[in-house]
């Protein structure tokens, strides 16, 4: 009897703490997947998920600096509400993608996220993310299949996912236009690092140069940690390829550079990478074998705007960004915030509530956006960078010696190279 | 024991299934290599001259191994103990020893007096290193000199997990480099034949250096010393040898040797060093001792200057002619197919002794 009179009581209690909490999510969202509802005191939270350590920590710096640059720029301040912004380590990795998909997801605050940095991560963070309820715009992402919805083709799009990033159809498809219309070769090497952000590029590199009418000689891949690429680099030369295209990350990507030029076979092959390498420290890492190596990668071009910026990022950071994706993030970053901007119901209090669904539509609704990449707009699988963003350069002497960036040599559409200048 | 001479009497009385599959692994394995060679020799898609520079370069980094696989087997031969921190020991030497090298380059120093310098890293990266190998010793596995022998390869673990974290937050965790010396860049020509020199001077310095171990070893009385405690501990200290001491001696020499590693491997390949580069060759380098036959020296420079050779021609030589896509992502599949083999047809490594029940 007194058990039965405890368990009577428990639920009692149970049902009267439902009646109490659930009217008030209730009452005035109307959101399909529900609200966020900011206290008058309360920041509003936005998050990064970005790779800040590892041999990518330059990748994740360069787009955390541009997002705080963007902050910076509103003074801190949205709605009234400061602005916080709390981040996880993505590490560059699937794992890393998950662990901190699944921190960030856990506080119900987020609003959106600005991330990830590498596809791998994305790959694993989108559906917990997606089934959060929120939204994820990322600077850097480049993998196809992160803005493809048919799962047949190899697709892992969500609802909440977009990105400022060029897609690799368009990055690997300009690489193969630069090396058999431009460079005049028509063997070709792959070689990737089994990333899908690599092995996406390759192949569609690969394809493009064959419809071309080059040929692929080899296709290859190497192991993330390998620092021994003598063999994968004789078995290129024996293939008799007169470009070997290798869009993957440092160090391997310095491995591979520095010990082509000790292989036999290889002296008049052209290196080409692509943006996953397109950092400051490659040609310091990789020494005298980095000069003449072709790096696609993502190309602002010279305007007020632009100079504006790296104006700002010297007072707020300090020095020049580290990578190419800053001018990405900083579009993302003030992407979000003007849809929050616009989302975002204010009561009389200050209480901020804002629609989960209403804030995604903001976002893929974005039309003629115009931004440091360009002019950005979401298709319906968020996909919101043009592709006009995207040039050829290559590393000369200079970056051996401490400039950054690399002249550019080539911009999609032109008919002949441009001589690289000091 | 009582199975070993009954094998020996008839195969028909005693059929064993195991022994059945192992012999067949035996014969399979043994084929697949064959053909595999085989088929990639006779394309003759690979020239002479690239099978050498492809062996050079194994010679070279075998040598690192080698270098580092001493460490576990010096400790083994006296603890019977893994000590997994031992890839830890060769990073703290390699990625401490990178910022005295790169101010060695700014300053020129490097290129002007090149052997000194790189003498002085050597040096210098062997202090580092036997240091943290030291402190390793007196601080984590010294108190449980007489726990099971889990606890200390546990602890092991641990250590090597502490120690990477550590020089993570000392240095942080970018990817850095090692200065290219002038003097060593260019190639050595042979008749056709082009080897770059940093690959013959990498394997002189390790080979030296594993002379010098095996003068200490054979030839003094503290490597007499060693040896004892290494028969029997007991015997060892009623000689009147200081045990404890004899164990620091040859946690500083493993250590001194693991950083001369690292600065060697800094000369060989000079990306990626970050707190993590430990890792990968401390397992390859165990994979090595085990090869030779942990526990004995000569077995450990053997098994490292073979998995280095075997990894290098390796997927080329028997992947490529089985016609295996990716035969360079399957590179570890080689090392570590090699260390099952070597087990499956000597179970004490190449050189090893058979270990008598007490030791194993």
């Amino acid at each position: 009897m007194k058990r039965l009179l405890v368990v009577l009581f428990v639920l009692a209690i149970v049902a009267v703490l439902g009646v109490a909490v659930m009217p008030v999510a209730a009452q005035d969202c109307t959101d399909a997947i529900g609200c966020v509802e900011i206290g008058p005191d309360d920041p509003i939270t936005i998050a990064y998920m970005l790779t800040i350590s590892g041999g990518t920590a330059s990748l994740g710096e360069d787009s955390l600096g541009a997002i705080e640059v963007a902050i910076d720029d509103r003074g801190g301040e949205l709605l009234g509400h400061d602005i916080e912004l709390i981040g996880e380590d993505s590490l560059c990795s699937a794992e890393g993608g998950q662990a901190a998909g699944q921190r960030i997801a856990a506080n119900p605050q987020v609003l959106g996220i600005i991330g990830s940095n590498c596809s791998s991560e994305a790959v694993a963070a989108l559906p917990i993310i997606s089934e959060a309820g929120m939204l994820m715009i990322s600077p850097s992402n480049t993998a196809p299949r992160l803005t493809e919805a048919d799962a047949d083709k190899g697709g892992v799009w969500q609802p909440g996912y977009y990105r400022t990033a060029h897609n690799d159809l368009f990055q690997g498809a300009i690489a193969a236009e630069f090396a058999y219309n431009i460079l005049g070769k028509t063997k070709l090497a792959t070689v990737h690092d089994g990333s899908p952000y690599a092995e996406s590029l390759q192949a569609v590199m690969a394809d493009t140069f064959t419809e071309l009418g080059g040929e692929v000689v080899f296709q290859g891949a190497v192991n993330v940690g390998d620092t021994d690429m003598s063999a994968i680099l004789t078995e290129i030369a024996a293939s008799g390829a007169d470009i070997i295209y290798y869009p993957y990350f440092e160090p391997e990507s310095d491995f591979f550079t520095a010990q082509s030029a000790d292989t036999p076979g290889l002296e008049d092959v052209a290196l080409m990478s692509a943006d996953g390498t397109f950092v400051d420290t490659f040609p310091e890492n990789t020494g005298p074998a980095a000069v003449g190596v072709f790096l696609s990668g993502p190309y602002v071009a010279e305007s007020e705007t632009y100079d504006t910026f790296l104006q700002r990022w010297d007072e707020v950071i300090g020095g020049v960004p580290p990578s190419g994706f800053h001018a990405h993030a900083f579009d993302a970053t003030n992407i979000l915030l003007n849809a929050i901007e616009q989302v975002g119901v204010v009561a009389d209090d200050g209480t901020i509530s804002i629609g989960r669904q209403a804030l995604r539509d903001a976002i893929s609704d974005l039309t003629d956006y115009a931004g440091l990449t360009g002019t950005l707009t979401c298709n319906e699988t968020g996909d919101c960078a043009t592709g006009e963003a995207l040039a050829v350069f290559e590393v000369t002497q200079a970056e051996l010696d401490g400039n950054w960036p690399p002249p550019v040599v080539w911009l999609p559409g032109m008919t002949e190279m441009m001589a690289p200048e000091g | 024991m009582a199975s070993v001479p009954v094998t020996r009497r008839g195969r028909f009385q005693d059929f064993s299934w195991v022994d059945f599959i192992i012999n067949a692994l035996r014969v399979i394995i043994i084929l697949l290599v064959i053909v595999g060679s085989a088929n990639t020799l006779l394309s003759g898609r690979f020239t002479f001259e690239q099978w050498v520079s492809l062996f050079v370069a194994g010679l070279a980094q075998g040598s690192i191994y080698a270098l580092i696989a001493l460490g576990y087997t010096l400790v083994y031969g006296i603890l019977l103990m893994i000590n997994f921190a031992h890839g830890e020991v060769f990073m703290s030497g390699a990625l401490t020893t990178v910022f005295l090298a790169q101010a060695f380059a700014r300053s020129g120093f490097l290129d002007a007096q090149p052997l000194l310098a790189i003498i002085i890293l050597i040096i210098f990266a062997g202090l580092v290193s036997m240091s943290v190998a030291l402190l390793l010793e007196r601080l984590a596995y010294r108190p449980l000199r007489g726990a099971p022998r889990l606890v200390p390869l546990i602890t092991a673990i641990g250590a090597s997990f502490f120690l990477q974290y550590t020089f993570r937050g000392l240095f942080g965790s970018q990817f850095r480099s090692y200065p290219a010396v002038q003097a060593l860049t260019g190639s050595l020509e042979i008749g056709s034949i082009s080897i770059p020199i940093v690959q013959p001077v990498v394997f002189i310095a390790a080979l030296l250096l594993m002379a010098g171990l095996y003068w200490l070893v054979e030839r003094t009385k503290l490597g007499k010393a060693m040896r004892a405690v290494s028969e029997n501990k007991e015997v060892s200290r009623l000689m009147g040898i200081d045990i404890d001491q004899i164990i620091m001696f040859t946690f500083a020499i493993g250590g001194a040797l693991a950083g001369a590693a690292g600065v060697i491997n800094g000369l060989f390949r000079p990306q990626g060093v970050n707190f993590f580069m430990g890792f990968v060759p401390g397992i390859k380098a165990f994979t090595a001792a085990v090869l030779g036959g942990i526990g004995n020296i000569r077995g450990a420079m053997l098994g490292g200057l073979f998995l280095g050779v075997i990894e290098a021609v390796g997927p080329n030589l028997v992947f490529n002619g089985l016609g295996i896509p990716g035969s360079n992502q399957l590179k570890d599949v080689i090392a570590f197919t090699m260390l099952v083999l070597v087990l499956i047809f000597r179970p004490q490594g190449l050189l090893g002794e058979r270990l008598t029940e007490k030791k194993a």
